[in-house]
């Protein structure tokens, strides 16, 4: 291999496009470094304040696509200060004052403020791509700098962002000479839109084959839309509300019928449940799914609708389609890979599904690797059942709404039954737990899960040797992330080096005091050992027996951190 | 190793509770023990145990609980089948993101049925910020009718007067205006504008003429 030009391996190189892979091949020996730096296009920064832009810019000269992410995964509920950070700024800035010839950037959990998007309209002149996910500290006046100067956009694709709507203004700056569009996603704004800008601006753009609209888009403009625009292959329903008995409804159903390429259908965030037979056309070219915003669809109208969908591989749906739907999903769509099942009622209520809805999906559906499930109750027979019914399971998280409940027949700990998850599945990543759970789990946690890299633990476990056997076992974890449950210093530091193989380890609520933290420190420099105390700052620096509310802590090239607000310190 | 997992554990969940910890299945190496006072007692050690968690933060439903509730020994944790009665949010929990849970707010749509009247309809209860712009609302809707309101104040049109009530998530009707409004909203599951005569003094119980709970 080493007499091969630097080309030939370049070429090569072009064919693995994976980060994983590329790391892996940066890894081999000196020269597969260099070459596979200087010729990596896509980068992938799992936390934005693990490395400096510079030195991303530097090692990798050829950028054009980055994805950044920012807070911590605790942050979506709620338990990261608000302004803890994750700003995106600087790397814009940095990207443009080194005329890196940006096209793509993805986001996810960062703040992005207006500044931030004019700057990134006006600096790359090929930027194609911008994609951000449950991001916020932006405008609609900033999309409209995106939609004004970026003549080669092709996705604009906003994901569960806060955003401050200005009102529609903004999809007007897209030029009338723009017709470059591919995929467009403002589903998740709250304001009103120029309908008439909307239809102009889809009439145009042959391209697009994404288009997620807003609840301010109403049925008409669907129907005029979807005239236009037979190609699309994932549709985003805003409001869906009319007479089923009009002309327009006839419209629709004669505009729906010719979407044949349609295979991704989400949002009817206002919907007159009668009117969906309009979509049934389509339903038997669908492979993905998503109802979870959509709490109008309920009981029958939910069922009717899924016994179209015989290829549904991805299914997003609220848990009012009970147990009993559940069973319909698990006779009707075999090929199903990802189910997420959300709480209708996200405040601590009931949920709709049991354990039942479960066993019933895993029996069903053999194929299923990726599940969310929310859920009242949950059994240990059940766990077991599903573990031996799908061993490929890849991502597994249970939610029951009561966190510590037990076993709902035997009133036992949820052990076993997450023992038997983890020991048949041999292949899962992601897991995370809820239930009355002791030590016990986690020694299967640790004896089992060979290739678990994230773990999310919530009011569980007895003692330190829970934590341990997770530390000690789980050799590939990469996030570790823990609140409300029994773990001290003694975990914390029983194997510090471990932590430089793992990107972050969120602990909150839990018994690590502020002196084992301090000791962590001490003895890894290139941990960023962050605490956040919402208390008294001034008496707790000295006190080491003191517990620490929240701890974050990631591996960094970096060094501290410059724009960490007050109430984060950075031991 | 092969653990014996599945059938052997379906079969044993029906043995009584001395039984149970001899047939009990484990993945654990030989020699590894769990106490049964681990399993079924309560706090162990420091660990916050998740109703104490609530209490932390329950703030002005304090004087929805019940004296029981915050009274429960710490072995009710595993027993607790329900969440508190008042309904207190820990932080984070459930683990939903505020988006998503703000998506589901602004849906609150309810069925109003109206005694006399042949259709029902919708309200977005999530549209109103107060009692009084419901009923207005109401009124329009169903303009040949008049609703008393909370206030007992009525205004006639043709005679026929009506009393809110609403079915809340308990299953019981109740009287509109007796909660703050925000709770209203949480709690409602629909509404029912009723014939004065039947509302006569008593909050009804049991509805007559409603219509099938689906959807």
């Amino acid at each position: 291999m080493n007499y091969f030009p630097d080309e030939v391996l370049e070429h090569v190189f072009d064919f693995v496009t994976s980060s994983r892979d590329r790391n892996a091949l940066s890894q081999v020996c000196k020269s597969w470094y260099r070459i596979e730096s200087s010729s990596r296009q896509k980068v992938f920064i799992g936390n934005c304040y693990a490395i400096s832009p510079e030195r991303v810019i530097e090692r990798f000269p050829a950028l054009k696509s980055i994805a950044l992410k920012g807070k911590p995964h605790f942050a979506d509920f709620n338990l990261v200060p608000h302004e803890w950070g994750g700003f995106v700024y600087p790397w814009i800035e940095a990207f443009a004052r080194n005329r890196v010839g940006l096209e793509e950037l993805r986001l996810k959990r960062m703040v992005v403020s207006d500044d931030s998007l004019e700057l990134l309209s006006r600096s790359f002149a090929n930027f194609k791509s911008l994609v951000l996910v449950s991001c916020e500290g932006f405008t609609t006046d900033g999309l409209a700098a995106i939609a004004a100067n970026c003549r080669c956009l092709r996705e604009l694709d906003l994901q569960e962002n806060e955003v401050e709507d200005h009102r529609g203004h903004w999809l007007s700056c897209f030029h009338d000479s723009h017709t470059s569009l591919v995929s467009l996603n403002f589903a998740c704004l709250k304001g009103d839109i120029n309908l008439g800008v909307l239809e102009r601006l889809v009439a145009r753009s042959p391209n697009l084959r994404s288009l997620r609209l807003n609840r301010a888009v109403p049925f008409d403009t669907l129907q005029k839309i979807l005239m236009q625009s037979p190609n699309l292959v994932d549709l985003g329903v805003g409001s869906y509300v009319h007479d089923p008995d009009s002309e327009t409804y006839d419209k629709l159903v004669t505009a729906i019928e010719k979407c044949k390429s349609v295979r991704s259908l989400s949002g009817f965030l206002d919907v007159a449940p009668h009117c969906l037979p309009a979509f049934h056309s389509i339903c038997p070219n669908l492979t993905s799914l998503n109802l979870s915003y959509a709490p109008g669809i309920q009981g029958g109208e939910l069922t009717k609708l899924i016994r179209h969908c015989r290829k549904l591989q991805r299914l997003w749906i609220l848990d009012c389609i009970g147990d009993k739907g559940l069973e319909v999903v698990a006779s009707t769509c075999k090929d199903l890979q990802e189910l997420r099942v959300f709480p209708s009622d996200p405040y601590i209520g009931h949920a709709a599904v049991t354990e039942e809805g479960l066993v019933a999906i895993s029996s069903g559906c053999p194929k299923l690797h990726s599940i969310l499930y929310f859920c009242q109750q949950m059994t240990n027979a059940a766990l077991i059942t599903v573990a031996k019914n799908c061993p490929n399971f890849i991502r597994f998280r249970l939610c029951i709404l009561d966190p510590t409940k037990p076993d709902a027949v035997t009133q036992q700990p949820l052990d076993e039954g997450f023992g038997a998850i983890v020991h048949s599945c041999r292949g899962l990543r992601r897991l995370s737990l809820t239930g009355l759970l002791t030590d016990q789990v986690f020694l299967y946690i640790g004896m089992y899960a060979e290739q678990l890299e994230m773990l999310s633990i919530a009011f569980a476990g007895d003692s330190d040797k829970g934590m341990q056997y997770v530390l000690n076992g789980c050799k590939r974890l990469r996030k570790l992330e823990i609140r409300d449950s029994p773990f001290g210093n003694g975990a914390l530091l029983m194997d510090v080096g471990k932590y430089e193989a793992m990107r972050s380890l969120w602990m909150s609520s839990c018994e690590v005091t502020l002196g084992g933290c301090k000791t962590l420190a001490k003895k890894m420099p290139r941990l960023n050992v962050e605490i956040m105390n919402e208390n008294e700052q001034t008496d707790f620096i000295f006190d080491d027996a003191q517990k620490v509310d929240k701890m974050y802590l990631y591996r960094t090239l970096a060094g501290q951190r410059k724009d960490a607000p007050d109430f984060v310190w950075t031991l | 190793m092969s653990p014996e997992i599945g059938t052997h554990q379906l079969e044993s969940d029906t043995a009584g509770d001395m039984n149970f910890k001899e047939t009990e299945l484990t993945l654990a190496l030989p020699g590894e023990s769990r106490t049964l006072k681990e399993m079924n007692g309560g706090k162990i050690g420091t660990k916050r145990g998740f109703l104490e968690t609530v209490d932390l933060n329950l703030g002005s439903l304090r004087a929805d609980c019940s004296d029981k509730d915050r009274n429960e020994s710490e072995n009710d944790v595993l027993t607790a089948a329900k969440p508190p009665a008042a309904k207190a949010q820990v932080v984070g929990w459930p683990p939903v993101r505020d988006y998503r849970k703000n998506a589901m707010k602004s849906c609150k749509y309810v069925k109003v049925a109206v005694d006399g009247a042949p259709y029902l309809r919708k309200v977005n209860l999530e549209m109103y910020n107060s009692y009084e712009q419901l009923l207005s609302a109401l009124e329009d809707m169903f303009s040949c009718f008049t609703i008393r309101n909370y206030l007992n104040e009525r205004k006639m049109v043709n005679g026929v007067e009506n009393v809110p009530t609403y079915e809340d998530k308990d299953g019981d009707w109740m009287m509109l205006g007796d909660v703050p409004w925000k709770m209203f909203v949480e709690s409602c599951k629909r509404l029912r504008l009723m014939k004065s005569s039947e509302a006569n003094g008593l909050a009804p119980r049991t509805p007559s003429k409603c219509s099938s709970t689906s959807g």
